[in-house]
């Protein structure tokens, strides 16, 4: 039995060796040297991490990273489960809304970030034209306010969709006898969102939250056609700075180290997330 | 009352959905000097001059097929390879299985730009630069993970028993997993099988590095038709409005299994 399971795996193991393990494993490998094109390889150890850890450019990244992903999070999350809750349950009606939602999700990356600077862009789009009425100047190429909130809701306007998706389908599993049952306990809506449909939502939510995470940690192509990381450096994501570490950068061992401490950050964080939501929503889980 | 409420939101967010898109298919229907200098809600002069320069030149149309290609041998590899691991974790408990489906989960968490340089390294020695298999396989990176993950909660969804007595049946294995298994989890399989062409078909970075001239997919065409005179506005909206046909019809042929699909098992 124990045979079998493993041969069922191998054809998946196969393919994330060639895809992942292999390839990690060279990145680690350059990360212990200093790579410079035309000279040979030299063997450094650890210097390259010490040297990341000291970078101020990469730190700044990390922080607005971070900072980027928590906001996402937070309007995201929140707006996908309240859309969800809002469409209609079946006919023609939900039909529509469905496909209206997978369109944002099937766009290329770097065309979603072109529809936000067609939007936006002062000669192109028509969004300044909007502000301008109201009395704001709107201005994402120079203002870094403008930029980075023009790309946390081109982010939200891109990935909400999924969270919907994601909850409408959580939101069919509950059986309608929990309404019922609600109903003649006399419970508000709130309360039955609260211990009903919430707990019920918990997998979903999980999944919707560890994928956001993961996903907008490799926010790459978008912000690079929207703002391409400016202005300065306020836009310049965590993989904005380490791609262009690693392919434009002089050393290429150094690029490969900001690799691995990148990676490295993301798995954590999943991690961390991933436990702490299993705990919180455990004591909630009927049955 | 509070239905009317719910339509109102749900408009609002719809409008603020639609709106870009709006803006973009807008623009593909003007020249490139109209949407510099006018920028108005309707095109004022309708043309189909960037479309038609689009079909009429064959860079464009190779491309997408070029797509197409790699984000179809993608999807069969992946859905081949996951099946079977998926119902490896679903149904038997080994060494390490838990560890095993993590560690297969970080991958989905690499960053693309990270095993940029590795993986051409890599394809090119295998012979497979410039090839669809470079960048269908570079692709399994985040497909195979996101699809193990789902497909095995599918699977955990569909009761144990059912295997057993289909054993105690008679059925053999290969019987068991084509006549009862398969059909059972097909909703499973349509959901990994959208998932894995979302991300196969809108990923830029991998897909930039590993093709070659021969093999360059449309998201790379797309950021590359810059004009002596600047970008061509005209010409990248329609190819925009191109590129989101595909989802488009993926989408509307999928829309039930969206609904039902997801419902089942614990997603």
């Amino acid at each position: 039995m124990k045979n079998r399971a493993w041969l069922f795996l191998v054809p998946a193991l196969v393919l994330v060796s060639l895809s992942a393990f292999i390839p990690l494993m060279a990145v680690v490998n350059y990360s212990l040297h200093v790579l410079v094109p035309g000279s040979i390889p030299k063997y450094v150890a650890l210097e390259n991490y010490a040297e990341v850890l000291g970078d101020p450019f990469f730190c700044g990244a990390v922080k607005r990273q971070f900072c980027f992903t928590f906001q996402v999070l937070l309007i995201e999350i929140p707006l996908g489960l309240l859309v969800a809750l809002c469409l209609p349950s079946k006919g023609k009606g939900l039909t529509f809304c469905l496909v209206l939602l997978g369109i944002p999700l099937l766009i290329p990356w770097n065309v979603v970030g072109m529809v936000w600077r067609v939007f936006t862009r002062a000669d192109l789009g028509v969004v300044p034209a909007m502000f301008a009425r109201i009395g704001y100047d709107y201005r994402p190429v120079e203002h870094a306010v403008d930029a980075w909130w023009t790309t946390v809701v081109m982010d939200v306007w891109h990935w909400v969709p999924l969270v919907v998706l994601l909850c409408f389908a959580g939101l069919q599993t509950i059986p309608d006898a929990y309404y019922q049952a609600a109903r003649i306990d006399g419970a508000s809506p709130w309360a039955t969102f609260r211990y009903v449909t919430l707990p019920r939502l918990r997998y979903v939510l999980i999944i919707a939250v560890l994928l956001r995470t993961m996903d907008s940690f490799n926010i790459y192509s978008e912000p690079y056609v929207l703002t391409g990381g400016g202005p300065g450096n306020t836009t310049n994501f965590m993989s904005i700075y380490t791609s262009s570490q690693a392919i434009g950068g002089f050393n290429m061992g150094y690029g490969a180290a900001l690799s691995v401490v990148y990676m490295f950050l993301v798995v954590m964080l999943c991690y961390v997330l991933y436990t702490l939501m299993l705990n919180i929503g455990k004591g909630a889980e009927p049955a | 009352m509070k239905i009317r409420k719910r339509t109102f939101g749900l408009l609002l967010y719809f409008l603020f959905l639609l709106l870009p898109l709006y803006w973009m298919a807008n623009c593909s229907f003007q020249t490139t000097e109209d949407i510099l200098t006018k920028g108005s809600w309707f095109p004022d002069d309708f043309t189909v001059r960037n479309y038609k320069h689009i079909f009429m030149s064959g860079a464009w149309r190779s491309s997408f097929v070029n797509s197409l290609t790699y984000v179809l041998i993608n999807v069969v590899l992946v859905i081949l390879a996951a099946v079977p691991a998926a119902y490896a974790f679903s149904r038997w408990r080994f060494r390490g299985d838990k560890h095993l489906f993590f560690w297969l989960l970080t991958n989905r968490m690499a960053p693309g730009a990270i095993f940029m340089v590795p993986m051409f390294q890599l394809y090119s020695n295998l012979k497979l630069f410039d090839t669809p298999f470079a960048v269908a396989l570079a692709h399994c990176l985040f497909n195979l993970p996101l699809a193990i993950w789902i497909l095995e909660g599918f699977i955990s969804g569909i009761p144990k028993e059912l295997d057993e007595t289909a054993f105690i049946d008679g059925l053999s294995f290969a019987a068991f997993f084509r006549k009862v298994f398969l059909p059972l989890v097909r909703p499973g399989i349509g959901v990994a099988a959208f998932f894995c062409f979302l991300f196969s078909w809108t990923e830029l970075l991998l897909a930039r590095t590993l093709t070659g001239i021969g093999t360059k997919p449309i998201v790379v065409t797309l950021t590359r038709s810059q004009g002596a005179e600047g970008w061509d506005w005209g010409v990248l909206t329609a190819a925009g409005v191109l590129t989101m046909l595909p989802g488009v019809i993926m989408v509307y042929f999928i829309r039930n299994y969206i609904a039902k699909g997801f419902a089942m098992g614990r997603v």
